[in-house]
């Protein structure tokens, strides 16, 4: 019988290595899986390098991990947002390493690493710095630019409703880069609002098949970032 | 003392309402975060556009009632937003699909600068201490059909922001067609910049002036 739900986000994170590389679902707080983040602090995996499209804001969930010093390198499309004073610190002292991506070409690549696709060709970024160094090639008279796929050893997504199939539906614009991000990952590991028994979501609407997903854990009230960052708090 | 001031040049909203008089109705439009927001304010009354935001919406309406908003239904630039009747969620790769294979009829961006055969600068001053930070600027420029610039025509310093070549790191090359200043409607032709229209007040020597790069008066 599968059933891939686990007790608590603790158990969910507890095999995350020093040096993992970890897919971080979210747009702004808009999918951010505050508490699985937290767990992975409480857990201590270090010298991580994380896939996300922001830092976090504040000193909580993303920001947390940062602020904890466990992040080594962080491949992202925008990592300065209102109430992100963490990631520019590290950065100017130089503790932690960039690697820019357009957000088209990061969704993209992380599609194409869950899809078995090593590389792809893009107009984003042609004639920018963000292009300098990778092969370009002529299709049809315009020239686009090659980004490699990417994968990760797991990633931390939130979901709205998953089964203990790991079919997991979303809401509203928090699905963003969630359903990439299960693809690409060797173990996805889902937090949902509710965890429910097979069958309970209807097969037309599943967003991410079950396939995609090693872990579901229910957290039935999760935290709203920018409500943690106006109330002055910092995890731990 | 009580003559009204003679009007000179467009304010943001007059720019703002300048564009959106270009805008077909029945058209899917991406507009940036700042002066681009504005335009949605004022598109004339009867036409119906579609508003996409590259978060994950297809439908995107104003922003919430006081209180009644929620976090997880946001737009690119984190504001909370409402969904339209007839709004789409989808992913990251299904939302830059419809913008790099040109789904989206037209992207409104900000600009730093502009150069005359219309490459963007608009997301680093590649200054060393600056944390970088792109988005989707990128893709939005190398995919959406129709890309327009809305900014002042010079910065606070009264440098130039229409340039002969940009020397802030690019965006996008060859991307911009049509440019909406606080002075002029200006576009990006084969030729180079070309007035396409000028602002109450305002002389063509006037914007030839303001504009670092030759600017082609208006078609007789």
């Amino acid at each position: 019988m599968i059933n891939k739900q686990v007790p608590s986000p603790a158990e969910a994170v507890a095999d995350i290595f020093d040096g993992a590389t970890v897919m971080v679902g979210g747009f702004g707080e808009a999918g951010s899986p505050i508490e699985l983040l937290h767990a992975l602090i409480d857990q201590g995996a270090k010298n991580l390098t994380v896939v996300s499209n922001n830092t976090g804001s504040g000193e909580v969930g993303l920001a947390a991990l940062f602020k904890a010093g466990r992040v080594a390198k962080v491949i992202c499309s925008f990592p300065r947002t209102a109430n992100s004073t963490v990631f520019p610190e590290l950065y100017r002292s130089g503790r932690t390493t960039l690697e820019l991506t357009p957000q088209g070409t990061l969704a993209e690549r992380i599609r194409a690493g869950g899809a078995g696709i090593p590389a792809f060709y893009t107009p984003a970024a042609v004639g920018t710095p963000l292009a300098e160094g990778k092969p370009t090639a002529v299709f049809d008279g315009q020239e686009y630019v090659m980004e490699r796929g990417l994968t990760a050893d797991f990633a931390l997504i939130k979901g709205r409703v998953a089964d203990t199939y790991g079919n997991v539906v979303y809401s509203k614009t928090a699905r963003n880069f969630g359903p990439l991000m299960a693809m690409a990952a060797k173990v996805a590991i889902v937090q949902a609002s509710r965890v429910v028994a097979p069958g309970e979501i209807d097969p037309e609407t599943v967003v991410t098949p079950g396939i995609f997903v090693g872990r579901v854990v229910e957290v039935a009230n999760p935290a709203h970032e920018s409500e943690l960052v106006a109330a002055g708090a910092s995890y731990p | 003392m009580s003559a009204a001031k003679e009007q000179r040049g467009w304010s943001r909203d007059e720019m703002a309402r300048r564009l959106a008089q270009d805008i077909p109705s029945g058209s899917y439009v991406n507009l940036g975060i700042g002066i681009p927001e504005l335009v949605a304010r004022f598109v004339p009354e009867g036409r119906t556009l579609i508003y996409h935001t590259e978060n994950g919406l297809l439908g995107m309406g104003p922003s919430p009632a006081e209180g009644a908003g929620d976090p997880e239904l946001i737009n690119a630039g984190k504001r909370q937003v409402t969904a339209i009747p007839g709004a789409a969620y989808f992913h990251h790769a299904d939302s830059f699909a419809m913008i790099r294979g040109g789904h989206i009829d037209l992207c409104v961006l900000g600009a730093m600068q502009v150069s005359q055969r219309g490459d963007l600068a608009n997301w680093s001053t590649g200054e060393p201490d600056a944390i970088p930070a792109v988005g989707g600027a990128m893709d939005l420029v190398a995919g959406v059909k129709s890309v327009f610039v809305i900014t002042q025509h010079c910065t606070k310093e009264g440098e130039f922001k229409l340039v002969e070549e940009c020397t802030y790191p690019l965006t996008g090359r060859r991307v911009i067609d049509r440019i909406y200043t606080d002075l002029a409607v200006i576009d990006v032709t084969e030729d180079g910049f070309r007035l396409v229209e000028l602002a109450p007040g305002v002389s063509y020597d006037e914007v030839k002036g303001k504009t670092g790069a030759p600017l082609l008066p208006m078609r007789g």
